[in-house]
């Protein structure tokens, strides 16, 4: 039996990328399926996502952020057995060819978790400014520090993850600003975390979900919540 | 007994009254008003005796003992927003799992209904500029 993949693309307010990246996406990928999970968006994004065609849309019907978007994708997942579950960012940041690279390597065993990493293999500090730089810089020294483990790219939404890891983050999953923190829990978990490079576009349209008036909110919040889940009990 | 003790043991059973009857007519769930309870209930015996707070003073060496009542409030106050942050905790964790579980079920839902839909009909969905004029 083929494995089977999901493809999970979270998307708030993206009329203008999401129709691009799912068509892109079921081109470069026409045997994985796609769920685009729409975290109440005040635009016409269900509209545009649902008239590819080839996407299954979730509307959630209240905004809960990125976190609980794609969380939405995981228990989706879960539901029906799905293998691999991939997050896509639905701004058009990610090149639909890179999926493979990170499924093949969860679909292989190689690792749990693939984070597709603009920093691997590849000095060039790519589509960032300045301050984005330091705080990536500063959750790597963090999560050395915490789980004796090197991330580049924490800060990555791009992500493939393996069946028994889907099954164990569709409980926990953070709101906002999810990702530093799930690596956190994951390799304190004991779950394998392999980082692969991936080249990024710039940003294609949207805003970031961090602007930089909530940075120092930002640091804050995914610091506590990086040492909160360091010193979790384990639960395996 | 001094004007002040009278005024603190009317405004002590004040408290409690209000909160007991909210609970008596349902306004307030009886698990949130225990600590709004106990609270006025120590305001209560500590009113009626004077001697209380001069001891619990000496007991704890604070030189002023009006201080113990600030002391009271204040780890009161903070006991009750401690547990309101939990009470809200809880209630975001169960919202969030409410949203994402009509999520799902929506498109299931949807998923359903175009599988009963006879295929010879053309899928009737309005276009959402229609009927906008």
């Amino acid at each position: 039996m083929d494995p089977r993949v999901l493809i999970i693309i979270p998307a708030f307010n993206e009329e203008i990328t999401i129709q691009w990246v799912v068509s892109e996406l079921r081109r470069e990928c026409p045997a994985y399926d796609l769920l685009v999970v729409n975290d109440a968006s005040t635009d016409r994004t269900s509209h545009f996502a649902r008239s590819t065609g080839c996407a299954c849309v979730i509307d959630l019907p209240v905004n809960l952020g990125i976190g609980g978007a794609v969380q939405t994708g995981l228990k989706y997942a879960s539901k029906y057995a799905y293998h691999c579950a991939v997050q896509f960012d639905a701004d058009g940041q990610h090149r639909p060819e890179d999926v493979f690279k990170l499924v093949d390597m969860v679909l292989s065993d190689e690792c749990d978790v693939a984070i597709g990493s603009r920093f691997v293999g590849d000095s060039r500090l790519h589509g960032t400014d300045l301050f984005r730089r330091m705080g990536i810089r500063f959750f790597e020294f963090l999560s050395i520090f915490l789980i004796k483990k090197r991330i580049r790219d924490h800060t990555s939404g791009f992500r493939a993850f393996s069946k028994t890891t889907i099954d164990f983050i569709m409980h926990e999953y953070p709101v906002d600003y999810p990702e530093p923190e799930i690596v956190v829990l994951l390799a304190r978990n004991r779950f394998r975390i392999r980082e692969i490079f991936t080249q990024m576009y710039s940003r294609q349209g949207g805003v970031s979900s961090i602007p930089l008036v909530k940075g120092p909110y930002y640091m804050f919040k995914v610091m506590v919540a990086m040492l909160v889940a360091s010193l979790r009990p384990k639960e395996f | 007994m001094g004007r002040i003790q009278i005024l603190s043991i009317i405004a002590s059973l004040v408290i409690f009254s209000v909160v007991f009857n909210l609970v008596r007519r349902r306004r307030l769930k009886t698990e949130y008003s225990l600590i709004w309870l106990s609270v006025s209930i120590v305001f209560i015996i500590f009113s009626f005796w004077r001697q209380g707070i001069d001891k619990l003073a000496s007991l704890l060496g604070i030189a002023y003992p009006p201080s113990v009542l600030y002391i009271i409030l204040l780890i009161g106050i903070i006991l009750i927003l401690i547990e309101f942050s939990i009470i809200i905790s809880k209630q975001a964790e169960k919202i969030k799992i409410l949203v994402q579980e009509i999520g799902l079920l929506k498109l299931e839902l949807e998923q359903k209904i175009e599988k009963l839909k006879p295929t010879h009909e053309q899928d009737p969905k309005e276009d959402p500029d229609k009927g906008k004029e």
